[in-house]
This record gives C-alpha cells, structure tokens and sequence, in this order.
C-alpha cells in the first residue's frame, strides 16, 4: 500500500509543482512541465503496479522494462535495422521522392491536377493498410514488402500536399518571374518549390507516422523471424511482456525521434514561413 | 460536368493501367501451365486466361467487383461469408472508438484552451502519442482488455480506434475554440455573459466549423483503427480479419474483396459526417 500511497503523493506535488511552473512563461518552464508530466505517469504506473501487485504477465512496471533493455539490446537493434532502416526508412524515400516527381510532372497539365487531386484526396482517406496483405504476397516476406507498403501509404498524402503547394506561390510573384523572363523551370525551381515547402514538409510529417506503422502492420502478414512487428507479435503470444514493452519504447523513440528530424530539417528549409518565424 | 470529366479520366486511366498490369503480371503463370501441357499460347489466347484465374497475382476489377457482389448479395447476412456482416463488425467498433475519440478530443480541447498548465502539461505528449506507431500496441491492448476480463471483442478495437481519432478533434478543436477573436469575447463580456454562456454559445459554434474538418479525418483513421486491431485479434471477425484469412489461406480475391469493402465503407462515413455537417450548418443559419 506504500507504493500506491507515495506514487499519489508524488502525483499531487508535481501536480503542484506545475500548477505553479504553468505560470512562467520561460523556456525551462516549458521545457520542464510536460516532462514532469510524463515522469508523473511513469512513477503512478509504476507504484500502482507495485503496490496493487500487478501481474506482470498484464502489465510490467517500467523498472522492469528498463531492467531487460541492456539484455536484449542487440535483439533490439536487429529489429531496429529490419523494420525501421530498411523497412520504413527505404519506402519513406521512395514513396515520398515519387510522389513529388509525380506531382511535379502532372503540374504541367491543369486538367490531370484537377482530375487527380481529388482522387487523391478519396486515396489518402481510405484504409490503405488494408494493401499490406497484398504486397506481402507480391514482394514477399523480407524487407522489400514492408519498404512497398509504406511506399504506397505515404504516396498520396504528399502527393496532395505537394499539388497544394505548388499552387500556392501567389499571382504577384508567378507574374514576377514572368517579367524576369524566367521559363517553367527556373519558376518551378526558384519559385514555386520553395513556396511549396510548407505543404510538402506537412505531407511528410504525416508520412513519418504512417511509414512506421505501415512498416509494423506489414509485418503482421508475414516476416522474416526478424523485426518489430513480429517481435511484437510472438512476444505477446509467448507473454514475455517485458520484451514487448521494450520494443514498443523502442517503436516510440524511433517514432517521435523520425519526426523529430523531419520537423527540424522543415524549420532549416522553411525558416523564412510566418508559423516558424513565430516560434523565435 | 466541367468538375467531373477529369476525376473520370483519371479514374479511366486507372482502370485502363490496373487491366494492364492483370494481362502483365498475371501471364507467367499461364505461360508456365502452357509450357506444362507443351502448349504455346498466343497473345489473344493469353489475355482472358490472365483475368480468370482463381488465385490471380492481380485480379481484374470486375473479378474484385464480381467477389464483392458475391459477398454482399450472394450470402445471407449474418453468414460468416457475407461482407456485410464483417462490415458490421468493423463499423460497429469504428463507431465505438469515433465515439470515444470525440469525447476525449473535445474534453482535452476544452481543458487546454481553459487551462493553461493543461496546454503545456499535455499538448507536447498529445503530439508525442501520434508519432507512437499505434498498431505496436495493439496486440498489447488485445492482451489487456483481455486480462481485466473484458470479453467483448469490440473493446480493444474501439480503443485503438479511439487512440488514432482523437488527436485530429484534439487539434482542430483547439483551434476551433480560439476561433473568436478578442473582440467578440469582449462583446460577451460587456453582455456580462458567464463564463458558461460564452463556451456555449459563442466559443463553441465558433469552433464547430473546425470540428467537423477534423471529424472527416478521425472517422477515417477510426476505420483504420479497427481494421488494424482486427489483424492481432487472430481472424475471427471483421474486414481486417477477412485481410488476414485471404493472406493465411492464399485467397488473393477475399483480400481484394475486404480491401474494397473498407474502401466503400470509408467514403460512406466521411460522406455521412460531410452529410451532418451541411445540415447543422443550415440549421445554425450559416448560407450553405
């Protein structure tokens, strides 16, 4: 009972703390808020699990986690490289290069645009994961069916932000380029890309998300007996909890980390854009 | 007419392109079972045998839509076989999650935009929690649910549903009820409306356009949700699970035949959703 009385305890102090820290306006301060607010959930996890005496078959305290990490850490890191380098990583490149090629090339038709975009916009609604199934049994159970699935689920969304984009540089500026003599490329270059980013950056931070998940999901239908996703199933079929929770802390770094670049490579591109010049 | 003509060509084309790659990746095979029977084939011989084989590589659309038809008209609903039955089966838990993804979206929107610690505190890991691939949970949710008890298959799929649905309300409602500028939150204020009257009657219609933006896109991801918590749940029921079982037993049709129904199913809810909007529009007045 202890546990659970010191993990509320702790509860209600940082609850404190932050109520208080809320009303600064400084960096640290908002730097420090929401980490005590993801400490505050691990330490109320872990003392319910320890004072309720939890299975951990069901849930294991995150002590415990951690403890396994360094033992299976090469297990981890194949898994790493399996799903995530070669899985989701090879298909986000393809798939997004693709789709801004693609984008690019049907710009120069306004009847293909109009006819494709919405199409596209229908695609990127539907439950595309639904193809993994069908590429798995197309490119086979390594890593190259995992790489087209994500492939195919980050297409569209950039493709409709990258059509967006380009149609966003404004009339002034196209007219601009006019009197400056410049042709369709040197406009498509000089112009109309970079105004283009901020769409593009917003398709492919979308696309981080999908690509993992597309990458797992793919590995649900088959799979090398290595990766993430099948780790993640037989771990949970043999109930060594711990190992799966260790891989899914790892999906969550790689995940948020992904993002994370992607997010700071937009705000080294598009650092001139209104919503990143606020920031500082 | 002017608006329609290209989507068609587009869908022309792909129609055309997807027959194509029937004929292309479809032709080994029957050129194998040629060689076999030390037959050759010729070109107008090859091209229908590439659309009716019964385990294509690609199979035609009109094997797809023949297989769809087949699963929706050709069975007794509550069949094991029928499409709508395992269409039920997800849009029950879509709804489920949906459900649940708006009334956490919107109660955490509220929470931020009316207090501030709230907004530092839990918009960071709100953001954090989508760039977590989901489905590596899901098999753990399924686990779960399971150990606490709870029987219902539609629980942890509605979770999941629920997980990928709510950070689009989340953010677009926060948005939505910031909406109001300082200007007709003053106007309330000299109306010496409450705090209460003000969330209700301007805060909150201000916001319902951005709601139902967001709401398009969860419904989406809430379908998504539940196919994917289907796939660990081990195939009993569900168009995920009808994914799983064309993919265990080598069914390639089955697959297709799912893959389209969840695709039908996803443009009629985002049509619905379109459908409410437009009517609580009219009915709050604002020109259509």
């Amino acid at each position: 009972m202890t546990w659970v009385a010191a993990a509320l305890v702790f509860w209600g102090l940082a609850w404190g703390l932050n109520l208080r820290l809320a009303r600064g306006t400084s960096r640290a301060a908002r730097l420090a808020v929401p980490v005590l607010f993801g400490v505050t959930v691990l330490v109320l996890w872990e003392g319910l699990v320890r004072g309720l005496g939890v299975n951990a078959v069901i849930l294991p305290a995150p002590s415990a986690i951690a403890e396994i990490i360094p033992a299976v850490l090469p297990l981890l890191w194949a898994d790493f490289v399996q799903t995530f380098v070669k899985g989701a990583l090879s298909g986000y490149a393809i798939g997004c290069g693709a789709a801004v090629v693609v984008a690019v090339l049907i710009d120069r038709s306004p009847f293909l645009t109009r006819g494709l975009l919405p199409v596209g916009n229908f695609v990127a609604a539907l439950p595309i994961v639904g193809v993994a199934p069908i590429l798995v049994m197309w490119f086979g159970f390594d890593w190259q069916s995992k790489a087209a699935v994500v492939v195919v689920l980050v297409f569209f969304p950039v493709l409709v932000n990258t059509v967006a984009g380009l149609a966003s540089s404004d009339r002034m500026a196209r007219d601009l380029m006019a009197t400056y003599g410049a042709g369709y490329w040197p406009t498509m270059w000089k112009l109309r890309l970079p105004a283009a980013m901020p769409f593009i950056f917003n398709g492919l931070k979308i696309a981080t998300t999908l690509a993992l998940i597309g990458a797992i999901v793919a590995e649900y239908f088959g799979s090398p007996i290595v990766g993430m996703g099948f780790r993640i199933s037989t771990g949970v079929g043999r109930l060594a909890m711990d190992l799966v929770w260790a891989e899914i802390a790892v999906a969550a770094l790689a995940g948020s980390a992904f993002y994370g670049v992607v997010a700071l490579i937009e705000r080294r591109v598009t650092f001139w854009h209104p919503s990143q010049r606020a920031r500082v | 007419m002017t608006r329609a003509l290209p989507v068609l060509t587009v869908l022309g084309i792909i129609l055309i392109l997807w027959y194509a790659a029937t004929v292309w990746m479809n032709a080994a095979f029957v050129r194998d079972q040629a060689a076999r029977a030390g037959t050759s084939v010729s070109f107008a011989e090859l091209v229908p045998l590439t659309m009716a084989q019964p385990r294509p590589v690609v199979p035609a659309p009109h094997q797809v839509v023949a297989e769809v038809w087949k699963g929706v008209a050709g069975q007794a609903v509550t069949s094991k076989r029928s499409l709508i039955y395992h269409g039920f089966v997800t849009l029950e838990s879509t709804l489920y999650g949906f459900a649940l993804g708006i009334l956490l979206g919107v109660g955490l929107a509220v929470a931020i935009v009316y207090f501030r610690v709230m907004e530092m505190g839990v918009m960071p890991w709100a953001i954090i929690s989508q760039t977590i691939p989901i489905v590596a949970l899901a098999p753990m949710i399924v686990v779960l649910s399971n150990a606490m008890g709870i029987q219902a298959r539609e629980v942890p799929k509605a979770i999941i549903s629920a997980y990928l649905s709510f950070f689009p309300v989340l953010v677009g409602m926060v948005k939505g009820l910031r909406s109001p500028d300082a200007m007709q939150l003053d106007l309330m204020g000299t109306w010496n409306a409450s705090g209460a009257q003000s969330f209700w009657k301007l805060r909150l219609p201000a916001s319902l356009p951005y709601l139902f933006a967001s709401l398009k896109i969860a419904i989406a991801a809430a379908l998504v949700g539940a196919i994917v918590g289907e796939l660990p749940t081990g195939a009993i029921e569900g168009l995920g699970a009808r994914m799983l079982i064309g993919s265990q037993f080598g069914e390639p049709l089955i697959m297709w035949a799912a893959l389209v129904a969840a695709a039908v199913l996803a443009g009629a809810l985002i049509l619905i959703v379109g459908g409410v909007e437009r009517g609580l529009r009219r009915r709050m007045g604002v020109p259509a």
